[in-house]
């Protein structure tokens, strides 16, 4: 898989953590894998909503990766909860089902920005540098591992 | 089943699997499923409910599954890993996703209900009002079916036709 040149938090110089939430075990680890390259660390992940919010209220992550259609309670209303929680978190949804309808749901219920599956590592890594902002620097690759 | 609603899954279907196997596909033979379905191998169902309902199944046979998780994976996976089954569900997912993004496009509106493993070799066989496809994909790595069975919800399109008559 392509290596990118790390986005690292602003603040300490520490990777950014992210959060995946996705009932799919094969989507998780793919998108796992993605973060590798993007010099970051998966703090937690998740197969459902509702372990979603107990998983960020526990790991406090820089970014959360979330998926929509899951059982138990879907990402969007999870996205909303973990928001009215936590104003400043930063949820990009990461679905398949990416129609009109359900991003502007997800944007007005907090989330951040939306990907959709299947997820190029470019586009992923783009929005990541976006929704970091200047939280995130992007350290220059020769220095990755420092 | 109108080509308008089929197309969609087709073009969806080719673009995750050249995609995520990165090699171009070559959509196969294309037929009408009049008897019960037979399972290949490994299958994941998606259903649909809302305007249009039914159901997208993505079957691969066993080897041919193995060698697409795997590809997916990054590394050899045994026959029996549990992550086979969850490729084909991401995999029929994707494409059930993707197809209803053009089709909502159109109008049509739909929940997407999460993946299921098709465990019985046979499935019922099609009612009256719900004509199956089956569409073969021929790749690198065998060849994926995916068999199409949906139907226009009517009383959604009651309703639909309702308000538009309504505001005229």
């Amino acid at each position: 898989m392509e290596q990118f040149a790390p986005v690292k938090r602003s603040k300490d110089g520490q990777p950014v953590r992210y959060l995946i939430v996705d009932d799919s075990v094969f989507a998780r680890k793919n998108l796992a894998r993605m973060i590798e390259t993007f010099g970051g660390q998966v703090a937690a992940e998740a197969g459902d909503g509702l372990t979603a919010i107990s998983e960020f209220d526990r790991t406090n992550p820089d970014i959360v990766l979330m998926d929509i259609t899951m059982p138990q309670m879907e990402g969007i209303e999870a996205a909303e909860r973990i928001v009215q929680q936590h104003p400043s978190a930063r949820i990009v949804m990461v679905s398949s089902v990416g129609y009109q309808e359900n991003i502007v749901a997800a944007l007005q219920r907090g989330a951040r920005h939306f990907v959709q599956k299947p997820v190029k590592p470019e586009v992923l890594y783009e929005v990541i540098k976006y929704v970091m902002g200047e939280d995130g620097s992007v350290a220059n690759a020769a220095g990755a591992g420092a | 089943m109108k080509m308008e609603l089929i197309q969609p899954f087709i073009n969806a279907a080719d673009a995750v699997l050249s995609q995520g196997l990165q090699g171009s596909t070559k959509v196969g033979n294309l037929t009408m499923e009049e008897d019960a379905y037979r399972r290949k191998g490994v299958a994941g169902m998606v259903a649909l409910t809302g305007d249009i309902e039914g159901r997208i199944v993505l079957d691969l046979e066993p080897q041919t599954a193995v060698r697409v998780a795997s590809h997916y994976a990054g590394t050899e996976l045994p026959e029996s890993d549990s992550l086979i089954k969850e490729t084909i569900f991401e995999l029929a997912n994707q494409v059930v996703g993707n197809a209803i993004c053009a089709l909502n496009d159109q109008g049509f509106h739909f929940r997407v209900h999460p993946p299921m493993l098709v465990t019985a070799s046979e499935g019922e066989k099609t009612s009256e009002d719900v004509e199956a496809l089956v569409i073969s994909f021929e790749t690198a790595m065998g060849t994926v079916f995916m068999n199409v069975a949906l139907r226009h919800n009517k009383r959604r399109l009651a309703d639909h036709a309702a308000v538009g008559a309504h505001h005229q």
